[in-house]
């Protein structure tokens, strides 16, 4: 360490770009804040591109290979596809976009305009799969303090939130601008973060990773409650067994009882539930929340029955109880006494609590990158930017984000979300605007590109591009995303 | 090796973008057709090369200027006669007049291809300005560059004997000695503004107050023309009557230039407040703005 900061210190360079010749240091811009000495290396940068973010890109450019024996072939290669990462951005309105790449695949003249596109009107849609409450609708989500986003509603077995928006990005204090662009760009760069909402609970969350609710790691996303799951599966129990209970946080479920139970005509077994009971073999607050069955505080499922009816109950009735996510279940048989007595499961029970366990997903916390780009933006890329709309929506041109696939919400300006995951590493980068710094995509024919009002005179062929000192190959995992349907 | 400046109408097509090394022009021109044609064509034909005309004197334009130069550039000898006036006064070099001084050069070339209603080279803040017969223009100030948003709009008459507005403070590209967010002078030329507006924005300041960070030049930018001197890299808490006392600092040298007649006037900007001085019609035309209150210096 302290060798390398000796040497860096000592490290400036002289940029050669221009007769200014300007002498460099380390982590430093030349006097056009173009050039930049990254690690005794000249890099170019952009004006608002912070040196640190490109540096964390290492160079400016991300060509990406399907595999990892990258061949040089690179004209015809049709699963190279340049991303935008590192490309520096066109901000303000009038450069073109810092590499419009042209390349021939298939035949054809193809164009990818790569930006980075600068956008203080973004946020990221959250989807945390837990059946917990998260808080309210509408509560403020905090960072650090400060207030990043809401809570906006529950999707079925996940809470939504909203984060970031050009409310939080600028229209607060400084401070909640600054603290929300970090939770933004964590957020997208697929990193953890910690978020409290008022009024409920701390969840930390982090793209592709199972939420930590209040400090407990969530495993399992339940197929449905315990009501839901007695409707799913009443038919795969019938005749197997008399009763079953699924022993769930929310609503626990008892078949006999239940809906699906009388249209099965499974009778009566004198079974008596402790907890407050909504509608027929639906029950409240069985027991507290916990860690135990299906989200509860407990370890003997049988705490939560009462002693069973004797004018209803049998010696040697068969029960079968269950938690939602099929994590935890047992199989009792009535007494002489109507005690259920713990008893080897059957086989076929087996399965059906197997079952369960296999359409409990895991739980994870999903991460969407929405931003609409600007005006200023689309002028990156051609003359006359509404053409660049209207040849989006018309599916003539893809859009992508580092090279993923994106979904553009109809309507005008293209707004458009992306999966965070579905995106390279540290794709994301900020200014101190604040704003995000997010690679774009626009492919084309080179013809549509030109018909568009393209900036013809800088469209460089593939090879140039790549023969550069600061590309960096990445394994690419995803197609080449192909046209819009 | 032959390096061409990037030359290119904005997507507009109405503004014409040059580029070269550090120099970043954004040119207007309005009048006829044909002369903005023309003058654009004279525009990007004085811009190539003239960076290296400026770089081939580099060592002598970083240099303290004195009374007399040896500099034979035009450019060159235009920013030197725009520090002269200060050099008496204390440490300045050519290279405080750059931008205006190219800003000033090209609108001088636009403006002998052809005649034009109105025109302005901007180079990053630093504005050379043609006004013909009862033309104006209206000028945004801003305080932080880095940030968005026009703060406050002075108008610009033809008869204000205007040519030249520069803005200098220690947001910009280039570094400054003292701690303005921004100071903005009108002069009759783009170098004389630039120049001035250095000067002006060194002198907002608080000698040796603790909560102002300052760095050697030469640290930041090894063959800055400004060497070991302390720049202001940052300026913590102030409090307001401390914002008013860098402000006045300011202000009396503002003051001095303008009865020198080297300046028609300045906007000075710390940390929200801001004070106006120099030509009537700036002051009394527009009223004061009302000051942020909760302004906070970062």
């Amino acid at each position: 360490m302290v060798t390398e900061t000796t040497s860096a210190a000592i490290d400036k360079i002289r940029c050669d770009a221009c007769p200014v010749m300007c002498y460099i240091k380390p982590g430093a811009a030349g006097a056009c804040d173009r050039y930049a000495n990254h690690d005794g290396k000249l890099v170019r940068v952009d004006p608002h591109v912070i040196l640190e973010r490109t540096v964390s890109h290492g160079g400016k450019l991300v060509p990406f290979s399907r595999t990892e024996d990258w061949d040089g072939k690179i004209v015809h290669e049709p699963s190279t596809f340049v991303t935008a990462i590192g490309a520096g951005t066109t901000y303000p309105d009038y450069k073109p976009a810092p590499f419009i790449v042209s390349a021939e695949v298939d035949g054809v003249d193809m164009v990818t305009v790569v930006t980075e596109g600068i956008f203080s009107y973004c946020g990221v849609k959250v989807k945390i799969d837990t059946d917990r409450y998260l808080g309210p609708e509408t509560a403020t989500v905090r960072a650090q303090g400060e207030a990043v986003g809401h809570v906006t509603t529950s999707e079925y077995g996940s809470q939504m939130l909203s984060l970031g928006g050009v409310h939080h990005l600028t229209g607060g204090s400084k401070k909640e601008g600054r603290v929300t662009c970090d939770t933004l760009m964590d957020l997208a760069n697929c990193k953890a973060v910690e978020l409290t909402i008022d009024g409920g609970a701390t969840v930390v969350v982090q793209a592709g990773q199972p939420p930590i609710v209040n400090g407990v790691r969530e495993e399992r996303m339940r197929v449905g409650c315990g009501s839901a799951t007695i409707g799913m599966f009443a038919k795969q129990w019938h005749g197997k067994v008399d009763e079953v209970v699924v022993v769930d946080d929310h609503i626990t479920g008892v078949l006999s009882e239940h809906q699906a139970g009388k249209l099965l005509d499974i009778a009566d077994t004198g079974i008596k539930m402790k907890g407050r009971r909504s509608t027929p073999g639906r029950y409240f607050q069985v027991a507290d929340p916990g860690t135990g069955w299906g989200g509860t505080n407990i370890s003997d499922p049988l705490a939560i029955l009462g002693p069973f009816d004797a004018k209803e109950a049998r010696p040697g009735l068969t029960m079968l109880m269950v938690s939602t996510t099929g994590e935890h279940s047992s199989y009792y048989v009535l007494d002489e006494a109507l005690k259920p007595v713990e008893t080897e499961m059957p086989a076929d029970l087996k399965f059906s609590v197997e079952r369960i366990q296999e359409n409990c997903e895991p739980a994870l916390c999903t991460v969407l990158f929405m931003a609409g780009a600007g005006g200023s933006l689309r002028a990156g890329v051609t003359d006359n930017p509404v053409r660049l709309t209207r040849s989006v929506k018309d599916a003539l041109t893809r859009v992508t984000s580092g090279g993923a696939p994106v979904y553009v919400w109809p309507g005008g300006g293209i707004t458009y979300m992306v999966d965070v995951t579905q995106m390279p590493a540290g794709a994301f980068g900020y200014v101190p605007t604040p704003a995000l710094v997010a690679p774009i995509e626009f492919t084309m024919k080179l013809s549509d590109y030109a018909a568009l009002g393209g900036h013809m005179d800088y469209v460089k062929p593939l090879s140039e591009v790549q023969n550069g000192d600061d590309v960096r190959q990445l394994p690419w995992q995803n197609p080449i995303p192909g046209p819009r349907a | 090796m032959t390096r061409l400046p990037q030359i290119a109408l904005l997507s507009d097509g109405r503004r014409l973008h040059l580029q070269d090394g550090p120099i970043d022009l954004i040119i207007e021109a309005r009048g006829r057709a044909d002369a903005v044609r023309a003058t654009y064509e004279a525009a990007a034909q004085r811009f190539t090369g003239l960076l290296d005309e400026l770089c081939a004197e580099l060592p002598a334009l970083r240099a303290a200027a004195e009374e007399r130069t040896s500099l034979r550039g035009v450019v060159a000898r235009r920013m030197h006669a725009a520090v002269a006036p200060f050099a008496a006064d204390g440490f300045i070099t050519p290279m405080a007049a750059v931008a205006g001084s190219v800003a000033e050069e090209i609108l001088g070339a636009m403006l002998g291809a052809a005649a034009l209603d109105r025109a302005y080279v901007n180079n990053g803040g630093d504005i050379a300005l043609h006004l013909g017969r009862g033309e104006h223009f209206s000028i945004g100030l801003m305080d932080r560059p880095d940030r968005d948003g026009v703060m406050r709009a002075m108008r610009v008459d033809a008869d204000d004997q205007v040519g030249g507005v520069a803005t200098s403070g220690r947001h910009g590209r280039s570094f400054s000695l003292g701690i303005a967010d921004a100071v903005t002078v009108l002069a009759a030329t783009a170098s004389q503004a630039d120049a001035a507006a250095t000067v002006i924005a060194n002198a907002v300041d608080l000698p040796g107050h603790p909560a102002i960070v300052r760095q050697p030049a030469c640290e930041l930018q090894p063959d800055s023309d400004l060497g070991a001197r302390l720049v202001a890299r940052h300026v913590g808490e102030l409090s307001q009557n401390e914002i008013a006392a860098a402000l006045e600092s300011g202000a009396e040298c503002a003051r001095q230039l303008f009865d020198r007649g080297l300046i028609e006037g300045a906007v000075l900007q710390l940390c929200g407040d801001m004070l106006v001085i120099g030509p009537k019609d700036i002051e009394e035309q527009r009223t004061r703005p009302r000051l942020p209150k909760n302004a906070v210096c970062a």
